[in-house]
């Protein structure tokens, strides 16, 4: 998600929309939802989640994230 | 080493699209110039500067040069840098810089919320030890024209890392008229040494009468 003091240029918009229309919420935040596919158990794979994050899809200037598993995959 | 036996390297991701003309302004100033791939290494004693150019490389997914800091080219860049070498990043090279750690801060959406295109007048800080440096507008009430494209340079940093870069001497230019709601009118900064440097406004795209003013030709000595 964008930290609190990162102006949501998203969240802004659908705010404004939900006005328009008179579904008005308090506010709207939009962050970013990825889906990991990963080998292992679910340390492992929470451990390699975690280095991506922190490699590349997290700028922690900017954002915050949390790891979910989702569970099994069918093989 | 005179201009003329230098070489610089321009370095081109896919969606760079200022490449051609950075290449320009390398020559203009007489250095030998060529286009390094985002894929590949290469030899950091073959050059003596390198520019990443403005565009929008991967379609600036994720985030705007998040994607690019990651190439393998930027191993070499990285190595480049740490040994003390120029390296200038112009608009999506200077998001580059700072997502690939080089330079600090972030560059994020104009509080406009629109893309802005066009002239900014800079007021000169801090000398990069390479980068402007020998700039005939480089004087105290000194200021450049350059030209402005972007929908993501607004200079952000935590009030901390602000306070930090301020007392350290990295704020390179700032805006004299602030277009896009950067923290402290900050147009471009530099890392902790000077070598590397970083600023939204396009040098390359001012280098002839013209083409509206001549102040990009003073960026490389």
């Amino acid at each position: 998600m964008p930290r609190e003091v990162i102006l949501d240029t998203q969240g802004r918009a659908i705010e404004q929309t939900l006005r328009l229309n008179n579904l008005a919420a308090q506010s709207c935040r939009v962050g970013r939802f990825v889906e990991l596919t990963l080998d292992g158990s679910s340390d492992v794979s929470k451990q390699q989640a975690d280095k991506i994050a922190k490699f590349v899809l997290h700028n922690p200037l900017l954002e915050t994230y949390e790891l979910i598993a989702l569970g099994e995959v069918m093989k | 080493m005179t201009p003329a036996s230098a070489r610089l390297g321009v370095v081109r991701f896919p969606g760079s699209n200022c490449d051609r003309d950075v290449l320009s302004l390398a020559q203009v100033a007489g250095y030998q110039a060529d286009f390094l791939w985002h894929l590949d290494h290469f030899n950091i004693q073959d050059y003596q500067a390198l520019v990443l150019p403005g565009g929008f490389s991967y379609g600036d997914y994720l985030r705007a040069g998040a994607l690019s800091a990651r190439s393998p080219v930027m191993n070499s860049v990285r190595d480049f840098a740490k040994r003390g070498g120029p390296v200038l990043g112009i608009c999506n090279g200077f998001q580059v810089l700072t997502e690939a750690g080089l330079l600090p801060g972030a560059l994020v959406k104009n509080s406009s919320l629109r893309f802005r295109d066009g002239w900014v007048d800079l007021v000169p800080e801090n000398k990069s030890s390479f980068w402007a440096s020998q700039h005939s507008q480089w004087k105290v009430g000194g200021q450049l024209k350059l030209p402005i494209a972007h929908g993501e340079g607004r200079f952000y940093s935590p009030p901390d890392l602000l306070r930090q870069i301020e007392d350290s001497g990295q704020v390179w230019f700032r805006y004299a008229d602030n277009p896009n709601g950067s923290l402290a009118n900050i147009a471009g900064v530099l890392n902790e040494t000077g070598n590397v440097a970083g600023l939204m406004p396009h040098p390359e795209r001012a280098l002839w009468d013209w083409m509206g003013s001549e102040d990009g030709r003073g960026f490389l000595r």
